[in-house]
């Protein structure tokens, strides 16, 4: 549909560019005809063709939020090394795609020179996938790409090695609108408000529609009220779960509060089929205060989950497996955390998490 | 190199240690680019405050499109003049997520240019995100986009862009073609994506097999896993091989989910009906074992995030169906299918209804003859145990009949 505009025409409606013309040739002539893989270090893996053509991929860490001249070093290191072509995954690392095995050890090395950690393969912890955090959002409870840094720099060893009893898959949402999905990760955290939203009165009947207003609460916290004379809306405190929705849909009810807002930590969830059916994660710890600029009660909650489960699971066992395994009991009890009201659910639908049977491990 | 203009001691703490730095390359950017320096001193505000500095919501688009382009506008744009605006394009990747250096290199100039010289390679759906442009540049930053051959993505109420695992190009346990069915659907659904007319959003992302490396079961209102119908492929040397490295038994046979293997005197054997595809064994011995030859993908709906009534992951609605042969017919099941679901949805659903919350709350039973699919075990992990039946039938005695009547 293209529109013209002032004599040129407007490109609109075109789509993504073609994939096919961005595929390495190797790729071209081998789609489809992988036979199998091999891991040949951390962060490094072949793929074998019917053709006997091999693929080495190196799979290197970003940081997501990447500058211009980040893309032109990694473009030159592609021409370099991959005849111009690389990729990113579902979980912002770069993979260079290599047809010389002499290439990979130069190419390492660069990629190392410019800062970059080459990993995340097999056994070990993945890059946490994560939101916009306060570098770019109005709703969030914390900073995602700070906490997520202070996480990485601190479990860097995780990602270049493969020492961990299966993959961790951590990820990090900066409000419970959870962009990104986090909610089925290994470790899950997610900034959470604490406090109901402030109505700014005088401003509900400017800014927001009042009946989709009242619609967003899950919970039916938000009530028509007039205040002053104007059409505004009340707040029910006993009820509000601090969600923020209304919020997203009334700027009118802003919900950011730095003594309060802060990050809960969620395990033992997973999206792969293998073994055990893909799972959300749970809750472990309610609420950590923000503390910037390191997060400091966030990572040695994180690091006790990672050493619980480095010490306590068997080979091949995912968070959730192990978790499974022991029971939960024993997680909190290796753990430390405290169990709480807050860890029952009570929820829609949250009475079915209740253990209907005499199984404790006492 | 320079830092940044402003004092940020918090931030310059995380421009330490190992990992690689977003703060240092906020500061590479700012270079460049005088707004993103703004950024800089709004986010060091933010680590003081513990609080975000931005303003909900604000208008910010292309002409024709209502969607693609993400306003941002900060609430300190005295202190960061740079930040008033600072807005998102959201830029439909390319399927698999590969690129060329060359097109990466334009991508650059073209955000350096009208841009704040800042990307997120990629947003958690899957596009490319461009950040720190005003709203007198989207144009141009849109127009020298599609120059180049990207389009805009998807946001607010509309299709999402889709996205797919790498597949069939760099992964042999691909059971149909992501990449083409991702980009086919894309295609086809542009006006679906650019101008939104949903009660709420639609993610549709593709996955290869069970694995699920892009996450589509716990994120995607329509989920496509690829899987394979009759035997998995095993070579008995190379089973043999991986004998000498682990225990078989403990590792691979003892933990499939269905107790569907045996590995006795060297030979292992499945008994594929049984098989659930969970790929643990493959993954274990990705020489020895390989999906079957039947390939075709699985259908799972409703999956979400917590707004507005709570998490969920998709359920089985199609639990095996020949996407091979359909892509030889331009995937006419799939887009019918697709059609059908958007129909009830449109007709049945609220405002900020995702499809799951809209299934749940009118019954599986009712969403699948509306859709004109039949109920099959699959999609249950088992039958109801309560006896709360609304048959929809009744018979009547004759005379009551008549007395009615009469
Ligand atoms: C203005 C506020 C918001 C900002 C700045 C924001 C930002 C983003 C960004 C940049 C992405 C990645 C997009 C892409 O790759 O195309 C994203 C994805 C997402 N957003 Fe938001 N978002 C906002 C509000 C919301 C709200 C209100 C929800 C509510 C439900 C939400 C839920 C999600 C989810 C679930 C995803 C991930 C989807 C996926 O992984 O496929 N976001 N968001
Ligand atoms: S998770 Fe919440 S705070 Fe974070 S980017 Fe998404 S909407 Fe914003
Ligand atoms: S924050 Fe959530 S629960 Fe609280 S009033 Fe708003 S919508 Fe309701
Ligand atoms: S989902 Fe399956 S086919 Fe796709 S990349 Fe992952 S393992 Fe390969
Ligand atoms: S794929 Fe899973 S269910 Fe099937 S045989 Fe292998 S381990 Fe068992």
């Amino acid at each position: 549909m293209p529109d013209v505009d002032k004599g040129t025409v407007r490109i609109t409606d075109i789509g993504p560019p073609n994939y096919e013309n961005f595929l390495p040739p190797i790729i071209k002539k081998n789609y489809g005809k992988w036979l199998y893989h091999e891991i040949l270090k951390p962060g490094v893996m072949v793929h074998v063709s019917e053709t006997k053509d091999k693929l080495y991929t190196v799979r290197v860490g970003s940081t997501r939020i990447v500058s211009s001249d980040f893309v032109r070093d990694i473009s030159n290191l592609a021409d370099k090394y991959c005849n111009g072509y690389l990729r990113f995954t579902t979980r912002n690392n770069l993979e260079f795609l290599l047809d010389k095995e002499e290439n990979i050890e130069p190419l390492i090395k660069e990629v190392q020179a410019l800062g970059f950690p080459v990993g995340g393969m097999d056994h070990s912890l993945g890059n946490i996938v994560h939101t916009q955090g306060w570098l770019h959002c109005h709703t969030s409870a914390s900073d995602a790409s700070g906490v997520v840094k202070a996480l990485m720099d601190e479990f860097y060893d995780y990602f270049v090695g493969d020492k961990l009893p299966a993959k961790v898959r951590m990820a990090f949402a900066c409000c419970l609108n959870m962009c990104g999905s986090v909610g089925a990760s290994d470790i899950a955290i997610v900034g959470m408000h604490r406090r109901p939203p402030t109505v700014m009165a005088d401003r509900v009947k400017d800014l927001c529609e009042i009946p989709s207003t009242i619609a967003a609460c899950p919970v039916d916290a938000v009530r028509p009220k007039t205040i002053n004379g104007k059409p505004s809306v009340e707040i029910d405190e006993d009820r509000c779960v601090f969600c923020g929705n209304c919020y997203t849909v009334c700027p009118a009810l802003p919900i950011a509060d730095p003594l309060n807002d802060g990050l809960a930590i969620f395990v033992g969830g997973k999206v792969a089929n293998a073994r055990t059916k893909p799972t959300f994660s749970k809750l472990a710890v309610p609420w950590l205060p923000n503390n910037p600029p390191r997060w400091p009660e966030v990572i040695e909650a994180v690091r006790t989950i990672l050493e619980a489960y480095k010490d306590g699971a068997r080979r091949g066992e995912r968070v959730s497996e192990w978790i499974e395994r022991i029971g939960w009991p024993k997680f909190f009890k290796i753990t430390g955390f405290e169990f709480t009201k807050y860890h029952i659910d009570d929820f829609r639908l949250g009475e079915a998490t209740m253990n209907y049977s005499n199984y404790a491990r006492l | 190199m320079a830092g940044t203009k402003h004092k940020t001691p918090l931030l310059d703490d995380l421009k330490e240690g190992k990992w690689p730095s977003f703060v240092k390359e906020l500061e590479r950017a700012a270079q460049k680019s005088p707004r993103t320096d703004d950024l800089i001193g709004l986010l060091e505000k933010s680590y003081r405050d513990h609080i975000p500095h931005w303003k909900h919501g604000g208008m910010a688009g292309v002409k024709g499109y209502g969607a693609g382009i993400v306003g941002r506008f900060s609430d300190s744009p005295e202190d960061f003049p740079g930040t008033q605006e600072y807005h998102t394009a959201r830029i439909n990747q390319i399927e698999g997520f590969f690129y060329t250096s060359d097109v990466l290199r334009k991508l650059a100039d073209i955000c350096d240019e009208h841009a704040g010289g800042l990307f997120n390679f990629h947003g958690s759906t899957g596009d490319i995100q461009i950040l720190g442009f005003k709203q007198k540049e989207a144009e141009e930053l849109f127009q020298k986009c599609a120059q180049l051959g990207f389009d805009l993505g998807g946001s607010g109420s509309a299709l999402r862009t889709p996205s797919c695992c790498v597949g069939p190009a760099r992964c042999e346990w691909a059971n149909y073609d992501t990449l083409h069915v991702t980009d086919n659907l894309t295609r086809e659904f542009q006006n679906e994506m650019h101008r939104p007319t949903f009660n709420y959003k639609f993610k549709i992302k593709c996955a290869g097999c069970p694995n699920d490396c892009i996450a589509s079961g716990a994120r995607s209102d329509l989920s496509i896993v690829g899987v394979w119908k009759d035997n998995i492929r095993i070579d008995q040397d190379q089973v043999a091989e991986y004998a000498k490295k682990f225990d078989i038994k403990k590792y691979v046979v003892d933990k499939c989910p269905t107790h569907c293997m045996d590995y006795t005197d060297d030979k292992l054997t499945i008994d594929d009906s049984n098989c659930v595809k969970c790929m643990h064994c493959i993954n274990s011995m990705p020489k020895a074992l390989r999906p079957g030859l039947q390939k075709g993908a699985q259908i799972r709906i409703g999956a979400k995030v917590p707004m507005v009534q709570g998490p969920r992951l998709g359920f089985i609605l199609v639990p095996f169906y020949d996407i091979n042969k359909d892509k030889e017919e331009d995937y006419t099941f799939l887009k019918d299918l697709i059609q059908k679901i958007w129909d009830f949805w449109d007709e049945y659903g609220t405002s900020r209804e995702r499809i799951g919350e809209l299934i749940q709350r009118v019954g599986v039973g009712n969403f699948l003859e509306a859709i004109e699919l039949e109920p099959l075990p699959e999609m249950v992990e088992h039958p109801r145990a309560n006896p709360f039946i609304k048959f929809e039938e009744y018979l009547v005695a004759d005379e009551e009949e008549e007395s009615k009547e009469g």
